[in-house]
């Protein structure tokens, strides 16, 4: 056996976190009046930090490293700098919500660090192994946060429904990967991904486990049919929660899907590419028919979470880098819409008022005109019309189908995104053409208040110059 | 070129950053001059468009052309032609029509009402101007929203369900533009659409694109059985949204069709004339006798101008027809340039008489036909004009709207006599229900105590409205600089039409 020097500058930001997390549990655990406030400091300067330090590796060594566990690369450096900046969004939204709500512990933080962590890990996993030690940190992190609400009945029915269906997509991804490494006689990536170049596999076999790998994954992203989880989980959770699940684990989830199906299993692209079809067809469809009948803002935005990721999957469909490149580009700009939804439901609930029906945005636009006008963006964004980010997105996973030559699959779901506009008009209906029904107040936090507005604002000035993030997208998988 | 500022772009963008700017400075007693000054501003820069254009060529003029997203190869790439020009003027020009005619009945919002004109007007100009396909999608799209909100805030007691159809019966088509603009920049490599002109396609494709194409353009015209969302948005919008929805979205329809359908997919057009020229015919004279019905002013015009769009579409797919029948084709060109004559005077003509309606309302506070009569008693002069331009509906000689009318029908009897024939029932039907109209409402004996207590037009409205009736009759005695500007595009037009792609 040969020993190896490892490289600790490849999983550096791990590290980091991971000491963080550690710091930040034993000051909640000591000090008990101030721990909370600290810890929400600590976590943001963590994320700035871990952001900083994967910015500065960018353009230096990439590859694998730690016996091929472990990868860096364009795609792991922009998916980790885009959770992290995210993840300090959610972290002062959340907390705007929690201080309002006696909510406002130490332990939140901890658990969204360790996630943090756990998403990290998962991105730069090229090794089954610590792909699911990175999925299940992520996951277990996220059940209990979930839970936190201890009082509150919906949270728990929610947090148990998480939990078992989480558990229960995890044993099908397990399972699926142990087929996969009985096949191959490997759990690294790279090397299942030469064993089955090589040739000479059992495909019957192989392709099983390739199913249970599909619905891992599309239990994790929440694909229909394996969505049931997310209505309940986006609509019990606490608001705060529901943001943190709905956003950054989303990119994880796209991550394990690359490197799961792309980088591991691309040469058996025609045995996943009709499954994937299914899944974001059904997603698509069902995500946007049911979003309709919706009446909470927050198990709508869960139904029309579905149908985005059906579109993020129908890039992965393409085959091609460009397709990839459309759908890591969807998914950046998903993150950041859903960003600003929840930001908004946050921004508008108090204490008493969750703000979390529909009906509850009524005559928005006369009294807080400003705040009306970044939740229209956000919903026109939504359901992908220009000048606003989705309308890019849209546009480039529908192109990449069409250019493989699925012009069907293309029609269906357009006229389906038309079927999806309805909904979204439906909240700006409310809040434009509707007359409020009592005056309230607005009482966020001034921090809360201009970081929504640049949210939001982001949608619209990514949606009038999207090239360079475009370009960024497309560099990761086109180097 | 001999400019140096991007004078298309200035045209785009003032009205954009000028609504923003209005938007800003919220209500107060800046909110209207302001507005006022941004578009006569950009009608001001628009003029530089006609004095500047040059009329002996086809090819695109003031051109822009900046890498916008490179990945993809999408530029922010502007010109225009005959065709697009006198289109971008009228929308200037509607534009301070909208802010004048909102001086006063506008109170609720009004900065947000004039920025919504404002930036729609932006957005429709570089609708015209866009020469990326994906440059032109956007602002396709994005002009809905403006539109939408209008609709939704300032419109009537169902304005809800108005705006929402209106909305989604677009969106439904414009997505298979989408595609089918995606379908020809992977088959093109391009996503000029002027490369798209040149492109070699199958008559199957063709067939396809040409379907995506009339969805949504249709629906834009809108054709007949697309059209119903018309008529709802119509009466529902404030006067300034049924302005502008009758003189330049509708338009945008028409627009669509000459720079995408015909000279993209010329066999398909080909093939399926007959599809549109029956359709067309069908919004002529069936809807013609929709019109005829209708109680509500509102309504009526509505239906109007769906037949008077029917002409058209109808000018732009006879040439086929006239192409089989005839060696030179000069039939052809007079078909195109009366659809283009009958697409800016159908803009002046429809949004004077929809101006001419919300003077009626802001009095009187309904739009049924049956609430008024003898309106002449109390208003001599509103009774003048709306008869003038009742008259200029039904399409009066001497009035821009004989002259587009007579060149298609005029045209269309090169191709077939029953085409022609068909076309020229408008004659009877467009007077039949104007000045029907016209006698219900303004002659006759006062009809009621509100009718008596009218006021006639002020100062605002009357000048408003005589300007409009002045540019009725001068396109209507002297159409001549308004086809010269046009004419070596369409030509080019019917050389790309008449070369088959296959």
């Amino acid at each position: 056996m040969m020993f190896e020097v490892a490289n600790m500058s490849f999983a550096l930001p791990e590290m980091f976190l991971l000491t963080m997390a550690c710091v930040i549990l034993l000051i909640v655990a000591f000090f008990k009046q101030t721990g909370a406030s600290l810890a929400y400091g600590l976590s943001q300067l963590t994320m700035i930090a871990s952001a900083v330090l994967v910015y500065r590796e960018i353009g230096g060594l990439e590859g694998l490293a730690y016996s091929d566990t472990y990868i860096r690369d364009a795609l792991s450096n922009a998916l980790k700098i885009a959770i992290f900046v995210i993840n300090i969004a959610v972290l002062m939204y959340s907390t705007s919500y929690l201080k309002a709500r006696d909510l406002f512990k130490g332990e939140y933080y901890v658990l969204a660090v360790f996630a943090t962590l756990g998403m990290s890990v998962m991105v730069s996993a090229h090794h089954f192994l610590t792909l699911y030690l990175g999925l299940e940190l992520m996951s277990l992190c996220l059940y209990a946060m979930v839970a936190m609400h201890r009082d509150s009945a919906v949270a728990t029915e929610a947090a148990m429904k998480y939990f078992i269906l989480g558990a229960l997509a995890s044993g099908m991804l397990l399972y699926g990967m142990s087929i996969i490494y009985g096949v191959t006689g490997s759990l690294s990536i790279s090397a299942v991904a030469t064993a089955i170049q090589t040739g000479g596999l059992d495909n019957t076999v192989l392709s099983f486990g390739l199913v249970f790998l599909v619905i891992g994954v599309g239990f994790k992203l929440g694909a229909v049919p394996f969505h049931m989880w997310l209505p309940d989980v986006y609509e019990g959770a606490p608001t705060a929660m529901t943001l943190f699940i709905a956003t950054t684990p989303k990119l994880a989830a796209f991550a394990m899907m690359i490197r799961l199906l792309v980088e591991g299993l691309g040469d058996i692209q025609m045995y996943w590419q009709d499954m994937l079809v299914m899944l974001s067809v059904l997603s698509v469809v069902l995500g946007n028919i049911v979003a309709i009948a919706q009446t909470n803002l927050k198990r709508m935005l869960a139904y029309s979470t579905i149908s985005h990721v059906g579109f993020i999957l129908l890039g992965i469909i393409s085959g091609t880098d460009e397709g990839y490149a459309g759908s890591l580009f969807y998914a950046l700009t998903y993150t950041l819409m859903t960003l600003a939804a929840f930001g908004m439901i946050i921004l508008m609930s108090r204490r008493g008022f969750e703000a979390e029906e529909i009906a509850d945005y009524k005559g928005l636009s006369q009294r807080h005109p400003w705040f009306a006008l970044m939740m229209l963006i956000v919903m026109f964004s939504m359901a992908g019309i220009p000048p606003l980010v989705g309308f890019y997105a849209k546009l480039a996973v529908i192109k990449s189908i069409i250019d493989i030559g699925l012009i069907s699959v293309a029609v269906l779901v357009v006229v389906m995104s038309v079927i999806g506009a309805f909904y979204y008009l439906r909240v700006i209906k409310v809040m434009y053409f509707d007359e409020a029904e009592e005056a309230y107040e607005i009482d966020a936090p001034t921090d809360m208040r201009i970081m929504v507005s640049a949210n939001a604002v982001a949608v619209l000035g990514l949606g009038l110059f999207p090239g360079s993030l475009m370009a960024l997208c497309a560099s990761v998988f086109m180097s | 070129m001999m400019f140096d500022i991007p004078l298309l772009s200035l045209v785009i963008w003032l009205p954009i950053l000028g609504g923003i700017a209005v938007l800003l400075n919220g209500d107060n007693v800046f909110t209207r001059p302001l507005s006022l000054i941004v578009s006569i501003a950009t009608l001001y820069f628009s003029f530089g468009l006609y004095t500047g254009f040059d009329n002996a060529t086809h090819e695109m003029q003031f051109v822009e052309h900046l890498p916008w997203i490179a990945t993809y190869g999408i530029h922010y790439s502007l010109g225009i032609d005959g065709f697009s020009m006198p289109l971008i003027i009228l929308t200037t020009f509607s534009t301070i029509v909208v802010v004048i005619a909102a001086w006063e009945v506008i109170q609720d919002r009004i900065s947000q009402y004039m920025a919504a004109f404002l930036i729609m007007s932006g957005l429709m100009i570089a609708v015209f101007a866009a020469l990326d396909v994906i440059l032109f999608y956007v602002f396709f799209e994005a002009m809905l929203i403006p539109l939408f909100l209008v609709i939704g805030i300032w419109g009537g007691p169902n304005r809800v369900y108005a705006t929402i159809k209106f909305f989604l019966y677009t969106f439904f088509g414009s997505v298979f533009l989408l595609i089918a603009l995606l379908y020809l920049r992977y088959v093109s490599g391009s996503f000029a659409i002027l490369d798209f002109h040149t492109v070699a396609l199958t008559l199957q494709e063709q067939i396809w694109l040409f379907l995506a194409f009339l969805i949504a353009f249709a629906v834009k015209v809108p054709m007949w059985p697309v059209h119903t969302w018309l008529p709802d948005a119509h009466v529902e919008a404030p006067t300034g949204g049924s302005v502008i929805l009758a003189a330049i979205t509708l338009k945008i329809g028409g627009y669509g069709l000459l720079r995408f359908a015909l000279p993209i997919t010329p066999d398909a057009a080909m093939t399926l004339d007959w599809f549109v020229i029956a359709l067309s015919l069908t919004a002529i004279v069936y809807i013609g006798f929709v019109a005829l019905v209708q109680a509500d002013l509102k309504k009526l015009i509505a239906y109007s101008s769906i037949a008077h769009m029917g002409f058209v579409t109808l000018g732009l797919f006879v040439v086929f027809g006239i192409f089989e029948n005839s060696a030179t084709g000069s039939g052809a060109v007079l078909a195109v340039e009366g659809a283009m004559v009958q697409m800016v005077s159908h803009g002046f003509i429809a949004a004077a008489m929809f101006l001419c309606v919300g003077v009626l309302y802001d009095r009187m506070h309904t739009r049924e036909i049956s609430a008024y009569g003898g309106v002449i008693n109390t208003m001599p002069l509103f009774a003048g004009f709306s008869v003038f331009f009742a008259m200029a509906n039904a399409g009066l000689p001497g009035t821009s709207g004989f002259v587009g009318e007579f060149m298609v029908i005029l045209a269309s009897f090169q191709a077939n006599f029953w085409y022609a024939f068909l076309a020229a029932t408008t004659l009877i039907l467009g007077a039949a229900y104007s000045l029907w109209m016209v006698k219900r409402v303004v002659f006759g004996e006062v009809s009621n105590d509100n009718v008596a207590a009218l006021e006639d037009l002020n100062q605002r409205e009357f000048w408003l409205l005589t300007v409009l009736a002045l540019i009725v009759l001068i396109i209507g005695l002297w159409p001549a600089p308004l086809i010269d500007v046009m004419h070596s595009s369409v030509e080019h037009l019917l050389t790309q039409v008449s070369q088959s792609k296959l």
